[in-house]
Formats: structure tokens, C-alpha cells, sequence
């Protein structure tokens, strides 16, 4: 028995050990171009850090990258406490309504050109002032079904006997949220936080349609997009070094500091 | 429930409802629409060119999302197998490459793959001297490239479920007799199947709604249902066509989205509340 | 009866905006690729003129053009669109008409340029810059040199793979049509059936449909010969100076960009400022000396260096060459069945 488990134990390893290689396969190649002297991807033309340095003058990628980060982390923010609430909200209800499943799979499903056409007509018959407040309201949408889905898909083995047992020993709604439901709950609301700010800083369609007309509202996904005419320079890759590193490094921190906050 | 149900009839529903309602207008010359009803959108939906499309579409988003969910439920299971403070971080590593941007990452693809490419020169240097092998711009290539950028939301869709399957009860499976393979099938898929389901719902959707890596890694060769909505709304200036196909395209996706739960839900059926610890 | 939604929404928006207030004042917003004029050309208007301004990108004609459309104008000043797109604005009632007094350097533009089909007399946009499409190859590695359209859909065994087409509607279907001698912007269904057959039998001799990195596959050698550009194939000599552009023996089309003011603009008298700004014979060479495109600006391409032109001798096409070619214009209802045919040459394997 013991030796089956490490069998299987270690083929586990492995396989989690090949799927972060491929994941990190484009990485290192992208990492490795940053430091690439030449203008053009396909040919190594010479070391050099210049690309680096050209980043740091670079305000409007510099610029771009604060507001995507911005746009991130306040609409994972909202999406991840209104998607939970969603999902608690279905899987509590004694009878399933077809009317709300539909409702919360469309945001997944309604192409982006689709929402983000709508949503600047919306905008603008409305005389919204835009701005990154629309495209945060604009990424919301889509982020909180995928949120509210990775949520209910804990939910639905979810033994709710453990809140009522709170309950009969006299915890309020709020404290049995928050002393029993939650951490039981918790690894599926970080798994959905974490989904929906990787969606969020990669999507480009919604958030240039709803974005304001300036450079206070452009979006790293809309800077890079825009220069592919005149050829996207290595000072993005540049960037997306830093950015990774740097968010091992905030990540690893956190860690230390707070060691095991998802064990439920 | 409430905020979110009125955030979404807010920002989604009623925006929606008036871009979709094109769909039974017409285009004027311009691009503009011309307010006469019609129903002709809808009749042309009907061109094999269109059905074709979508079927093709539907398939390699079908192939991407097996592929995705076999890998990455494997991934999420040894994530979870690994000690408990390690997890959060295992799970961050697994997103983190999709903080860079989908434009540089595919381009990285496309540099190690093209004929001419990182691989290509690494056989040579291994004095391989036939023809360099194509990779890239076939359909194997856009599968791929879906698998690659969506598979990590399967992980994060599995995670949680797979997290707090009590290890006991695996345990007690093998105890009486059952092997690996039937305490898998038995007892922990059924209470992690929600999860499996909501991972493969995003692969496909986010895949046949994909664009992108149809023109970079297809070549253009191929045609997702995306790139023919991206198509009607900006490319030929066609809203209400656009509409009709999106209406088309999203009542489809309802059907089988709905088909989809109702089959979870039987699946999962049997074991459900039977792993809370 | 044609109505615009849009403009009705624009009046009513309007309306709305003026209720509360007076327009606030805003900084001048101008839409463009990035990379597309001077990084200190802002700073430069914002020193030569008081006035503020600020740019902001977007990747493609069709998404800039999909804003303006669903928000009426969006905020934006003014915008740099290839000329089919902004004869839609204009039909669209989008655009305001360019006041020739208030853009004085418009005099430094080429005759030709204030001649152009798709708006004579520079009446709702002003070119920025110009060219031509056609067969950009590797000198060293494709013989005989290619010299006509036949050459990319039915090439050579030895360019057999090795070719990339545009993908972009209007420039994948004008190969199609110039093979045939047809007109770019032939709306005869049997004539667009017959380019449809065209294109979906040269996929199988083909590497792939490409639009922005064509020029670094010649240069890697992945690709020998690619539909092209001027401008972009440009990068490609730059980095390989075996690499050449021709333009077929059956002639080509003219594309220009240009640039519009927005009807919705609040800043219409320093939109105009900007232009004329821009128009300025220096200003107006840093695009032809730095991005490599022709500029329609007689003042500004007499001061190029020769060397440039030797080095890239499409950069020395005169107007009167270029004028030769047949400029892409809206083609109106005819949009539909050219994106049904380019969707059809995609899908078909």
C-alpha cells in the first residue's frame, strides 16, 4: 500500500514537474530575447541590456503597466466578493432556476467584441464619463461568472450539516460566514481571485472599447496591441520580466509572513 | 446575490439586449443600420460556410479542452499532494506566466517553432540536415496554443475540490480492496467532477471565442467562431449580421452548457456531501 | 430610410452634455499606431502651439473605427485611419470638414495629394502618408525575381511554402482581383466568386496569411517571398539588404492614411492646429526618414537624403507613379460579400 502511494506520489512529481516546463517554455525564450541587442525576434544579434534601460525611460509602457495593474486587482477584487456571493447565493436556493444559470454562464459565453461593443454604446448614450473606472465595471462582468463558477463547483459537495451546526450552537449569519463557511470555502475564492486577475491583465477587445480617451485610462494589453505595425520592441519583453519577477518576489514574501492562510 | 445579479442586468443584460436587437435590422450601405425589420440576418446564418465554421470551431475547441482538462487535473492533483503551505504557491506558479502578455507569449511560440526557429536550429546543431518540420500554422498549432494559455484555468478549477477531498477516504477506498484505478474512478472523480466541468466550460469557451491564435499560430488558416464575430462587428462593419451570429452562438452554447450541468449533476450525484471532513 | 442610431444618439448626448454644462476643456486626444509619428512630436505641438495634447493607440483601423462608430466620436480629437475607413466616418456624419484656412501647411502637400479619389480637395481628411502593395522577396534565394501576382498565388516549386499572403479583407482579395485584372474594388459577385476560388487554391502553396511580421519571416528565410507593404517590406531591406520590393506588371493599389477630426471633438480649432503642426515639411520627413513610408508632403520628401532612396528605392515612387494605381475605396454593400469570401478562403481546407 505504502509503495503504491509513492508510485504514485512521485509520478504525480513529475508530471507537475513537465507541465511547469511547458509553461515556462515561452517564458525563458521571451526572457532570453529581452536581452537580445537586435529589434527582431527571429535573429540573436548580440547581449546587450539596452532594452532595459530603454523601459525604465519609457513612460507610456511604464504608465500602461500601473493601470492594467490597477484595473487587475480592483476588479478581482469586486468580482471575487460579488461572484462568491453569487455562488453562495445559487447553491442555497432550494429550487434551481434556469433564468439565473443562464444568466451567469452569458457573461462566459456573449463574445467579447459583443460586450464591449454594448457596453460603449451603454456608456455613451448614458454620457458615462470613461475613464479606468468603466473598464474595471467592464471586466467585472465577465470575471465575476468566472469567480462565481469556480466557487459553486466547491459548493456543490459542500456539506452544509457543518452550518447549521453553527448555527443551532447560536453563531449569527455572520460569524458562521465567516468562522465555518469561508474557510472551508476559502481555497476555491483564491483559486477564483487568481483566474480572474490573470484574465483581467491579458484582456485587451473589452477594455479598449470601454477605456476613456486618454492616456490615464491605456492598458499594457492595449499599448502592446497598438504596436504591432511598427513592431513590438523587446522593451516589452523587458517588461514582462520584471513583471514576473517581481511578482515572485511580492508572492514569496507574502508567504513568509503569512504562512499557510489557504489551509481550510 | 443580489449586487451581482444587478451588476450583471446592469452592465450585461440590457447593453446586450440593444446590440443583439441589429440582429433584426439591416446594414445600411455605409455600415450604418437601416430601421427596417428584417429576418434576413438569420436566413444567412444558414449558409454551410457558417454551420462549417462553427463545427470546425467546435472541434478544436473540443480537442484543446480534453487535452487541457486530462493535464490539468493531473497538475491540480499534485499540487494537492503536495505539503499544505506549499499549495498557495504552486497554484500562483502555475498563473503567473499568463501575467506577461498573450501577444509576447505567442510570439515566443512562434520563435521557438517557426522552420527557421529555435528548434529547428537545435536539430541542426545536432547535424540533423532533412527539411526543418512544420510546426506551426496547422491546426495542431492552435490546439496547442489553446492548451497552453487555458490549461491553468482547469488547474485553478480543480484545486479546490481536489483540496479538501478528505485523504481518508481515498484511503478507506483501498482499505476495502478497491484499486487505484477504481477508488479514482469511484470515489474521487465523482467528488471532484463539478470542478473537472467548470475547468472544461472555460477551456472551450474561452477557445472558440478565441481570435488571436487562429491568425498567429493557425496562420490565419484557420477560422474560430470568434474571428467570425470579430469579423461581422469590426472588420465588415455588420453589426446586425454580427448580432444574428452572436445570437446564434450564444443560444447554442446555452444548450450545451445546459446539457453539460444536467450531466455533472448525475455524475456527481452519488457523492455528493460524502467527503466533507 | 437610412438613419443613423449612432447620430441620433450623438444629438441627444449632445444635448445632455450641454444641459448640465459648458464643454469642459480637455487636453487635444489623438488616436494612432504606436510607433507612427515622432515620440517628441506632442511635446514639439505643445511647444510650438500652448496647447496641451496627449496621444493615445490603438492597433488597427477597424477597432478605432468600431469605438468612433459605437460612441459617436468617443473623445477623440483626431485620428489617423487608412482612406476607405474614413470615407465611412464621412458618410457616417462622423467627421468635420477640414477648414483649408485654418491648416495652412496644407500648401506643402504634393498637387497630387489634394487630388486624391477618395476625397478631391482634402474636404474631411488630409493624407499623412502613402504607398503601394505588392511582392516583397529575398533577391538571393528566388529566381527569376517575382514580378507578377501570379507569382505569389501560383508560385514556383522553390516558393512552394514559402509565401505569406495579407490576411486583412481588402488586401488578400485585391491580389485575387489583380491577378485577374480586375479592379480592386470590383463589386461583381462572379468576379469576387472567381477570386474566392483564387485564394482558397493558393492556401495549399502557401505558409500563412500575415499582416505584421512578415517582413522578420523573410528575414529569418522562413518565408522567400511575401505580399507586402512598401513601408513594412522597408523593414525587411533594412535588416537584409538582399531583400527587394516590386510592385507587379499588373499594376497595384494606393492606400493612404490619413488623418480626420472627429465632428464630436470640443477641440476642433487645435485638431486643426495639430494637423497643420504635423504637415510642417520637418515634422512631416521624420516619418519617411524614421518609419520608412512615403509622405505625401512635396516639402518634406524634396529634403530626403539620396542615400535613403538608394537604400530603399521604393521610398523615391513619385506621386505620379503612385497616382497611376487604383486607390481602395469603400465598396459600400459590397463589404458583406467581401468578408463572406475572405471568411469562406479561411475556413476552407
Amino acid at each position: 500500500m505504502a509503495e503504491r502511494s509513492l508510485g504514485v506520489r512521485r509520478a504525480l512529481g513529475i508530471h507537475l514537474a513537465l507541465v511547469f516546463a511547458f509553461l515556462y517554455i515561452p517564458i525563458a525564450v521571451l526572457a532570453a530575447l529581452s536581452f537580445n541587442e537586435g529589434g527582431l525576434p527571429t535573429a540573436w544579434t548580440g547581449f546587450s541590456t539596452k532594452w532595459y534601460t530603454a523601459l525604465l525611460g519609457n513612460a507610456e509602457i511604464l504608465g500602461a503597466a500601473w493601470n492594467t495593474l490597477f484595473v487587475g486587482l480592483v476588479s478581482t477584487l469586486i468580482a471575487t466578493v460579488l461572484g462568491t456571493s453569487l455562488a453562495l447565493g445559487i447553491e442555497t436556493r432550494a429550487r434551481k432556476g434556469g433564468a439565473i444559470e443562464a444568466l451567469v454562464f452569458a457573461p462566459m459565453i456573449i463574445p467579447d467584441i459583443v460586450l464591449a461593443i454594448a457596453l460603449l454604446s451603454f456608456f455613451s448614450l448614458l454620457n458615462v464619463p470613461m475613464g479606468l473606472h468603466t473598464i474595471i465595471v467592464s471586466h467585472v462582468v465577465f470575471n465575476l461568472a468566472f469567480v462565481s463558477a469556480v466557487v459553486r463547483a466547491r459548493l456543490k459537495t459542500f456539506d452544509w450539516s457543518v452550518t447549521e451546526a453553527s448555527r443551532d450552537l447560536g453563531g449569527g449569519a455572520v460569524i458562521t460566514f465567516r468562522r465555518v463557511t469561508l474557510p472551508l470555502i476559502l481555497p476555491a475564492v483564491i483559486a477564483g481571485a487568481l483566474l480572474a486577475f490573470t484574465l483581467s491583465v491579458d484582456e485587451f477587445i473589452i477594455a479598449f472599447f470601454t477605456a476613456g480617451a486618454g492616456r490615464d485610462s491605456t492598458t499594457l494589453p492595449m499599448q502592446i496591441y497598438a504596436m504591432i505595425r511598427f513592431g513590438v520592441t523587446p522593451e516589452v519583453n523587458a517588461l514582462a520580466v520584471v513583471v514576473i519577477l517581481v511578482s515572485v518576489a511580492a508572492v514569496t514574501l507574502a508567504h513568509r509572513l503569512n504562512r499557510g492562510i489557504v489551509a481550510p | 446575490m443580489a449586487p451581482a445579479l444587478a451588476w450583471l442586468t446592469a452592465l450585461m443584460v440590457v447593453p446586450c439586449a440593444l446590440i443583439l436587437a441589429l440582429g433584426f435590422f439591416r446594414r445600411g450601405t455605409y455600415g450604418g443600420i437601416e430601421y427596417s425589420f428584417t429576418l434576413e440576418n438569420f436566413a444567412l446564418l444558414f449558409d454551410p460556410l457558417y454551420a462549417g465554421i462553427f463545427l470546425t470551431s467546435a472541434r478544436v475547441a473540443g480537442i484543446a479542452t480534453a487535452i487541457a482538462v486530462v493535464i490539468g487535473y493531473g497538475a491540480a492533483y499534485a499540487i494537492t499532494a503536495a505539503p499544505r503551505n506549499r499549495q498557495p504557491m504552486l497554484l500562483f506558479l502555475a498563473v503567473l506566466p499568463f501575467w506577461s502578455n498573450y501577444l509576447i507569449r505567442t510570439y515566443a511560440w512562434i520563435v521557438l517553432l517557426n522552420r527557421e526557429g529555435l528548434v529547428t536550429q537545435g536539430l541542426r546543431m545536432f547535424g540533423y540536415e532533412g527539411e526543418p518540420p512544420s510546426l506551426l500554422y496547422t491546426e495542431g498549432a492552435v490546439i496547442a496554443g489553446l492548451v497552453y494559455n487555458y490549461m491553468p484555468f482547469v488547474i485553478l478549477a480543480c484545486y479546490a475540490p481536489l483540496s479538501r477531498l478528505n485523504p481518508e477516504l481515498a484511503e478507506a477506498s483501498r482499505d476495502l480492496g478497491a484499486g487505484a484505478f477504481t477508488t479514482f474512478r469511484r470515489v474521487i472523480l465523482p467528488v471532484t467532477l463539478h470542478g473537472v466541468a467548470a475547468g472544461a466550460v472555460f477551456v472551450f469557451v474561452l477557445s472558440i471565442g478565441n481570435f488571436i491564435t487562429p491568425a498567429l499560430l493557425g496562420g490565419g488558416k484557420f477560422q474560430m467562431i470568434g474571428n467570425l464575430v470579430y469579423a461581422q462587428f469590426l472588420t465588415a462593419n455588420d453589426w446586425p449580421f454580427g448580432a444574428a451570429l452572436s445570437m446564434a452562438l450564444i443560444a447554442i452554447m446555452m444548450v450545451l452548457l445546459t446539457v453539460q450541468a444536467r450531466a455533472t449533476e448525475r455524475g456527481s450525484g452519488q457523492a455528493r456531501g460524502a467527503a466533507d471532513g | 430610410m437610412t438613419t443613423s442610431f449612432f447620430q441620433l444618439r450623438a444629438v441627444l448626448a449632445g444635448a445632455a452634455l450641454s444641459a448640465f454644462s459648458g464643454p469642459a476643456l480637455a487636453d487635444l486626444v489623438i488616436s494612432n499606431w504606436d510607433g507612427y509619428m515622432a515620440p517628441d512630436a506632442i511635446a514639439g505641438f505643445t511647444a510650438a502651439t500652448g496647447e496641451a495634447a496627449e496621444m493615445v493607440v490603438h492597433a488597427t483601423n477597424e477597432e478605432i473605427m468600431g469605438k468612433i462608430i459605437a460612441s459617436g466620436g468617443g473623445g477623440f480629437d483626431v485620428a489617423f485611419v487608412s482612406s476607405p475607413f474614413a470615407e465611412v466616418l464621412n458618410n457616417l456624419g462622423l467627421l468635420e470638414p477640414i477648414d483649408p484656412a485654418k491648416v495652412p501647411n496644407l500648401a506643402n502637400l504634393y498637387p497630387e495629394a489634394a487630388a486624391l479619389p477618395h476625397d478631391p480637395g482634402n474636404a474631411f481628411s488630409v493624407p499623412y502618408a502613402w504607398g503601394t502593395t505588392g511582392l516583397c522577396f529575398r533577391s538571393d534565394l528566388v529566381s527569376p525575381e517575382p514580378a507578377s501576382w501570379k507569382d505569389l498565388l501560383a508560385p514556383t516549386d522553390a516558393n512552394k511554402g514559402k509565401i505569406t499572403l495579407l490576411g486583412t479583407d481588402r488586401w488578400l482579395l485585391a491580389a485575387g482581383f489583380l491577378a485577374r485584372g480586375y479592379s480592386v474594388n470590383d463589386t461583381d459577385q462572379a468576379h469576387i466568386d472567381e477570386v474566392e476560388a483564387d485564394l482558397t487554391a493558393a492556401k495549399a502553396t502557401m505558409l500563412a496569411f500575415d499582416d505584421t511580421t512578415f517582413y522578420s519571416k523573410l528575414v529569418s528565410g522562413e518565408a522567400t517571398l511575401v505580399h507586402a507593404w512598401d513601408g513594412w517590406c522597408n523593414y525587411g531591406i533594412a535588416e537584409n539588404a538582399a531583400i527587394k520590393f516590386a510592385v507587379p506588371t499588373e499594376g497595384s493599389d494606393l492606400w493612404v492614411d490619413t488623418m480626420v477630426v472627429l465632428k464630436a471633438s470640443q477641440n476642433k480649432e487645435s485638431a486643426f492646429k495639430f494637423i497643420n503642426y504635423i504637415l510642417d515639411a520637418g515634422n512631416h520627413r521624420w516619418a519617411a526618414e524614421n518609419i520608412l513610408y512615403k509622405v505625401p508632403n512635396k516639402a518634406s520628401m524634396e529634403g530626403l537624403s539620396p542615400d535613403l532612396i538608394a537604400q530603399y528605392p521604393n521610398m523615391g515612387m513619385t506621386p505620379g507613379e503612385l497616382l497611376k494605381l487604383e486607390q481602395l475605396r469603400d465598396v459600400g454593400d459590397a463589404t458583406r460579400a467581401y468578408s463572406k469570401a475572405v471568411s469562406a478562403i479561411k475556413a476552407a481546407n
